[in-house]
């Protein structure tokens, strides 16, 4: 098997004084697509926190076997103003970033790859407009361009399909099946139906983490991994949740 | 162009290069205020520095000196402890404006004798711009325009998004305490201009007046100089000429030209 990109061990975070994951352990891979589900304040974003070098841990280890540069982030819409007066453009541009740069980049070879990933995720004709006045499945996929431009190793997608349509979330994950030949992915979901075709495996984090090696789990299983999730069932998405998985 | 004599006075040449100089600083500088939503904690940092107007005035020290002190004082406080969570941040801003002004009308109260300049101070006076003020103003300027063209998309995009930022590798931490002290500056220096009651408009409404017309970032900052610069000149020789005061003619040419910035969007769309 070869290395993993990222390797947590028994590692513990918290916010202040309150506790919020407890000796979880995870090793993410370079083909992984993981889906971590979970409840709110179960501790989903921290442990991506972590993952980023966002929050420091307690205790435990983290093994990274990538740069942070290798990191692509989508983080949750509320963390950014959705009202800032930026274009679609330079929103992007911000995902090749690396460190304080004073020196001019080639700013042609830069906006060709805006370029190109703006095609990728089928926005292009949205290149200048202020993301004020995108769509919510827009204003989506300007972020996801903003997180693969930089090619990462490893994309991070936090809740990515909120305040986006049925039609554009479908295509989301179709985009993601193909980027994931390139890159592992980790894609927190508060629905862990709809997500179930795509990912490979399942992180359950509540204060701990149970990994799971597949893409299907069943209310019990879920009620054994300490893992309090609704189970939603809309529109015509196939569901393999509730199958019944044998635990071993 | 009958009001090109008035570039004969002294005063008047003073007061142009303020106007110049500081619609480039607050230009800049007020475009990261409006895009970060920082307006209420520039509102503290400016009646902070109240505090250091009173206290100077009791020791014999040049105001803008204890005026500066004070403004960054409140301006990393903030900054340090909003990011520790130890106070509500809208609650800290308060506590800051209040006892600022607090501190500055005890000190003043206990100066022998009358303070001459602090109807200037609470509402500005460009008129009586000196050529040491025009200094000040100069570096002020010139640093300011350097770090907006150097780092340029580092603040950018520290201000959208500050966590992705980091993921990024961009000294977050260090960005934000640059631009925090050139905030308390540039305000500290505007207070010549516009006053500590008057000065948030030099920040706030060209850039919002340009914000009728573009959301682009790098826009904003180009015609928010221009507007301000607009605004400033016609304010002066508005005030002049009227014999009224020059900080609120200035706010208030503004103003109009925010208004008429309106008049012309709503006939844009109207047309259409």
């Amino acid at each position: 098997m070869s290395k993993p990109l990222i390797a947590l061990k028994d590692v513990s975070a918290s916010y202040g004084t309150k506790p919020v994951l407890r000796n979880i352990s995870l090793e993410i891979f370079p083909q992984d697509f993981i889906g971590v589900i979970g409840p709110n304040g179960g501790g989903k974003t921290t442990l991506l926190r972590i993952i980023l070098g966002l929050l420091k841990t307690d205790k435990g280890t983290m093994v990274r076997n990538l740069g942070k540069e290798d990191i692509g982030y989508l983080p949750q819409v509320n963390q950014f103003d959705d009202q800032f007066p930026i274009t679609v453009n330079d929103v992007v541009l911000s995902g090749l970033t690396a460190g304080l740069n004073l020196r001019r980049k080639n700013r042609k070879s830069s906006l060709d790859l805006v370029e190109k990933v703006l095609e990728d995720v089928g926005i292009t004709a949205l290149h200048n407009r202020p993301i004020g006045e995108l769509s919510g499945g827009e204003l989506q996929r300007t972020m996801l361009a903003r997180a693969i431009i930089s090619s990462p190793k490893l994309l991070i997608l936090d809740e990515p399909n909120t305040y986006v349509d049925n039609r554009f979330e479908q295509e989301l994950y179709r985009i993601l099946e193909e980027l994931n030949r390139k890159m592992a992915i980790l894609l927190v979901s508060h629905d862990v139906g709809t997500i179930s075709p795509f990912i490979k495996s399942i992180a359950c984090v509540n204060g701990s983490l149970h990994y799971h090696p597949s893409n299907k789990i069943s209310n019990e299983q879920l009620a054994v991994y300490n893992c309090p999730i609704e189970l939603v069932t809309h529109g015509p998405v196939p569901h393999r949740v509730m199958e019944d998985h044998k635990h071993d | 162009m009958e009001f090109l004599h008035l570039f004969e006075y002294e005063f008047f040449r003073n007061a142009f290069g303020a106007a110049f100089l500081m619609s480039v600083s607050c230009g800049l500088i007020g475009t990261y205020i409006v895009a970060r939503r920082m307006v209420f904690i520039s509102g503290g940092i400016t009646h902070a520095s109240f505090g250091g107007v009173g206290i100077s005035y009791f020791f014999g020290w040049p105001p803008i000196a204890g005026a500066a002190v004070f403004a960054l004082l409140a301006a990393i406080t903030t900054e340090n402890l909003t990011r520790k969570k130890i106070i509500r941040n809208d609650s800290l801003i308060a506590v800051m404006w209040s006892l600022g002004m607090a501190i500055g009308i005890i000190f003043i109260y206990l100066t022998p004798g009358y303070s001459p300049n602090l109807m200037s101070f609470l509402f500005g006076s460009i008129i009586t711009v000196t050529p040491r003020d025009l200094l000040f103003m100069l570096a002020l300027t010139m640093v300011v325009s350097l770090v907006f063209i150097f780092m340029y998309r580092t603040i950018l995009y520290v201000s959208f998004d500050e966590q992705f930022a980091r993921t990024r590798g961009i000294p977050v931490m260090l960005v934000n305490y640059i631009l925090i002290v050139l905030v308390a500056l540039t305000i500290v220096l505007s207070i010549r201009v516009a006053g500590i009651i008057l000065v948030l408009s030099l920040l706030t409404i060209p850039q919002n007046t340009a914000n009728l017309f573009t959301s682009s970032f790098g826009k904003i900052l180009a015609w928010s100089v221009v507007i301000g610069f607009i605004g400033a000149i016609s304010g002066l020789i508005a005030s002049y000429y009227l014999n009224i005061p020059s900080g609120a003619t200035i706010i208030f040419a503004l103003v109009v030209i925010y208004l008429l910035g309106r008049l012309v969007r709503w006939i844009g769309a109207y047309m259409n």
